[in-house]
């Protein structure tokens, strides 16, 4: 997506790329580059949820990080609100960071079991000096009231919680500073089904409620098309494609995309015993080291000769449905 | 890697079966009762539990965490730590003597050997220290009674059976370097080395990614076609029971709320719980505008569950005052399908009035 103006997006993202470099040897060198992220380009609208979808490995967390500047990028550039925020440093970082928050997976690592619940949802009140005295009780009572805990609970600690109630918690400690913008990084992936459905409520609602704007993270397919306007497909640090959530299932162009619905089951003997299934063989292949050409070709049941030679570009191919495939 | 995808249309034909039970069944398991004894008191984590296994079935167990699917099946292992677990009571009856009245000697020739276990952590449950032919090789050795090397020479023919790539070299790498989805079918092919006739797989796809997982059950259920294994799956992945069980168990709180034939249980659940939990679950063939069931509350505190009352009747949207005075015993409502509900007479209407 090359023409990514970053004015009509809220977020925007511009040939992200993001490597870890690995050390190694007595002289500690580099050796290498894991390439997480490699030049990655997509914008989030204002008020949408946009999916990220990719399967253990494939770069969503780091892109999630990168985008909230958690990580610093190798290259390319992020926008919020028009503004590029990828040099930004100090007191303009924080200041940016308040309309930027983040929700994770793990409920149980996620929040610090020394401090009481009240203390973890309040203290990015604090940090960001946003109430006075007695304001900030009452702060957090209300953040506690939004994700329907009960606000008495709040001198209790996160252990005696169940995972969903700390869910809960992550969430309204990620309210607290009212962002604009939050990255839910498989918020319900740790759940129980019931519990998974009622968290997925929850942010629907408080979207809603807050005009907040999403990116939301995940490995399930079935979760991430229902809760995003649109979802984008990643695989080995590569978008593969983005498209409408409906659109998607209705008609998945890239081949990879094409394997990863049909692997998803359907909770219907029915409908899942007609549909055909594609399975993918082999692994994932390393980061360290990604196939040359398209990274899916190694594993693509369709690949040709080009396909080994030059990367696919994210191309358009006609209402807001974009592919990275030289077959398409 | 290879290039090639298989393509496979679906191919079940689940109720082909000979209509003598009796001789067909393989697993009994008759009001089982494990207990923990904790801190809290008496953990009643499976408390009355029946179910039948036959021979060559598909069985999946559903359930949330917490409710006994996973201690039910390490009971019918007998791996229940002791302390704090002990199974109070019940029979299991594995092809036609009961498991609990034997010899922990006789256990051991039971275990990995007519009975197979894969695990849900791959990487926990496969040794470090040993490569990953010694650990194959450990019970072929054990159980069939061959020599070292021909051992060896069967675990790689075992490997190659589950899709690892140049078997022949990997048979002497160590578990960390597969990958989880390899490890897993390295499990996989350690249980079904001695051709189980009962294969447990507790949650084997939870800490796989989706491609891994439909790679792992399509490999499970051509391999339980080919050996005649029977398959009990323990899950709360929904979809995947609908691809592959023949028979669903749906547990809650220690119990069996409802079981039948799986198309019966997805289309006429007749326990609000199991209707809940199906409704819950998002589906990426529906229209995305599809509004999501949402069960209220939590699971309840095994410690603190009174005995004499629904284990669900508080979350129960369609609750009665006989619900919290008198616990429901499971009843046959169709063919096969057995329901533990007072009121599940009136459940069709009841959700289908809902929705």
């Amino acid at each position: 997506m090359r023409d990514v103006n970053s004015d009509s997006y809220l977020v925007a993202v511009r040939d992200l790329v993001k490597y870890f470099p690995v050390y190694a040897g007595v002289m500690r060198r580099k050796v290498a580059d894991i390439k997480a992220v490699d030049k990655v380009s997509f914008g989030v609208r204002a008020g949408e949820t946009l999916g990220l979808v990719g399967e253990s490995g494939c770069g969503k967390t780091t892109l999630g990080r990168c985008v909230l500047r958690l990580y610093d990028v190798t290259d390319g550039k992020v926008y919020f609100k028009g503004q590029d925020i990828t040099s930004l440093e100090g007191g303009q970082l924080r200041q940016i960071r308040r309309d930027m928050q983040l929700i994770f997976q793990d409920p149980y690592a996620s929040l610090d079991p020394r401090m009481s619940v009240g203390d973890i949802i309040g203290e990015p009140l604090v940090v960001h000096h946003l109430v006075k005295g007695k304001e900030y009780k009452e702060q957090v009572k209300e953040l506690m009231r939004m994700v329907e805990l009960e606000p008495r609970m709040s001198p209790r600690y996160p252990h005696e919680f169940s995972g969903g109630q700390r869910q809960r918690i992550g969430i309204a400690r990620a309210l607290a500073t009212r962002p604009k913008f939050i990255v839910c990084d498989e918020p319900v992936s740790e759940l129980d089904v019931s519990i998974q459905a009622q968290i997925i409520k929850l942010l629907t609602k408080l979207k809603e409620e807050l005009g907040l704007t999403y990116l939301f993270i995940a490995h399930d397919l079935s979760v991430v098309r229902y809760i995003s306007d649109r979802v984008a497909v990643m695989y080995l640090g590569k978008i593969v494609e983005i498209t409408d959530g409906d659109e998607l299932y209705s008609n998945p162009l890239h081949p990879y995309t094409q394997a990863l619905l049909s692997a998803v089951p359907i909770p219907s003997p029915e409908v899942d015993r007609q549909r055909t299934r594609i399975i993918l063989t082999g692994d994932v292949p390393s980061p360290l080291f990604p196939p040359a050409g398209c990274r899916f070709h190694t594993r693509c049941r369709l690949a040709e000769a080009i396909c080994r030679e030059s990367e696919p570009e994210l191309k358009d191919v006609g209402s807001e449905h974009w592919v990275a495939c030289h077959l398409v | 890697m290879g290039k090639v995808t298989r393509m496979k249309s679906v191919c079940e034909g689940s109720d082909g079966r000979s209509s003598s039970e009796r001789v067909d069944t393989l697993l009994e398991v008759r009001d089982l009762r494990t207990y923990f004894y904790v801190r809290e008191g008496e953990l009643r984590a499976v408390d009355g539990l029946w179910y039948t296994v036959k021979k060559g079935e598909f069985v999946a167990l559903v359930g949330e965490s917490a409710c006994g699917k996973s201690v039910s099946a390490l009971s019918i292992m007998r791996l229940i730590p002791y302390p704090p677990g002990i199974i109070v009571g019940g029979e299991i009856i594995f092809a036609g003597k009961d498991l609990l009245k034997l010899s922990e000697e006789e256990m051991r020739s039971i275990r990995g050997n007519r009975i197979a276990m894969v695990f849900q952590e791959p990487m926990t449950s496969l040794n470090p220290v040993l490569t990953v032919g010694r650990q194959i090789a450990e019970s072929l050795e054990l159980h069939r009674g061959l020599g070292r090397q021909s051992a060896l020479e069967e675990a790689v023919k075992l490997l190659k059976q589950v899709d690892i790539p140049a078997a022949e070299r990997r048979v002497n790498d160590y578990p960390y370097q597969f990958s989880g989805g390899m490890q897993q079918r390295i499990m996989v092919a350690m249980a079904l080395s001695c051709s189980p006739a009962l294969l447990i797989a507790d949650e084997p796809t939870t800490s796989v990614d989706v491609t891994v997982q439909a790679q792992l059950m399509e490999m499970v259920n051509n391999l339980r076609a080919e050996f005649g294994t029977a398959v009990v799956l323990i899950t709360h992945n929904l979809g995947v029971v609908a691809r592959f069980a023949d028979h669903v168990n749906v547990m809650y709180a220690g119990r069996m709320v409802e079981s039948g034939p799986t198309e019966v249980i997805y289309t006429q659940p007749r326990h609000p719980y199991t209707g809940g939990l199906i409704a819950s679950v998002p589906r990426l063939d529906l229209p995305r505008d599809r509004s999501l069931h949402v069960i209220p509350g939590l699971p309840p505190d095994l410690c603190r569950l009174p005995r004499n009352i629904c284990a669900f009747a508080a979350r129960c949207r369609f609750v009665s005052k006989k619900c919290t005075e008198e616990r429901p015993e499971l009843e046959q409502v169709g063919a096969k399908h057995y329901v533990a509900c007072f009121r599940h007479d009136e459940m069709e209407m009841l959700m289908g009035c809902e929705t």
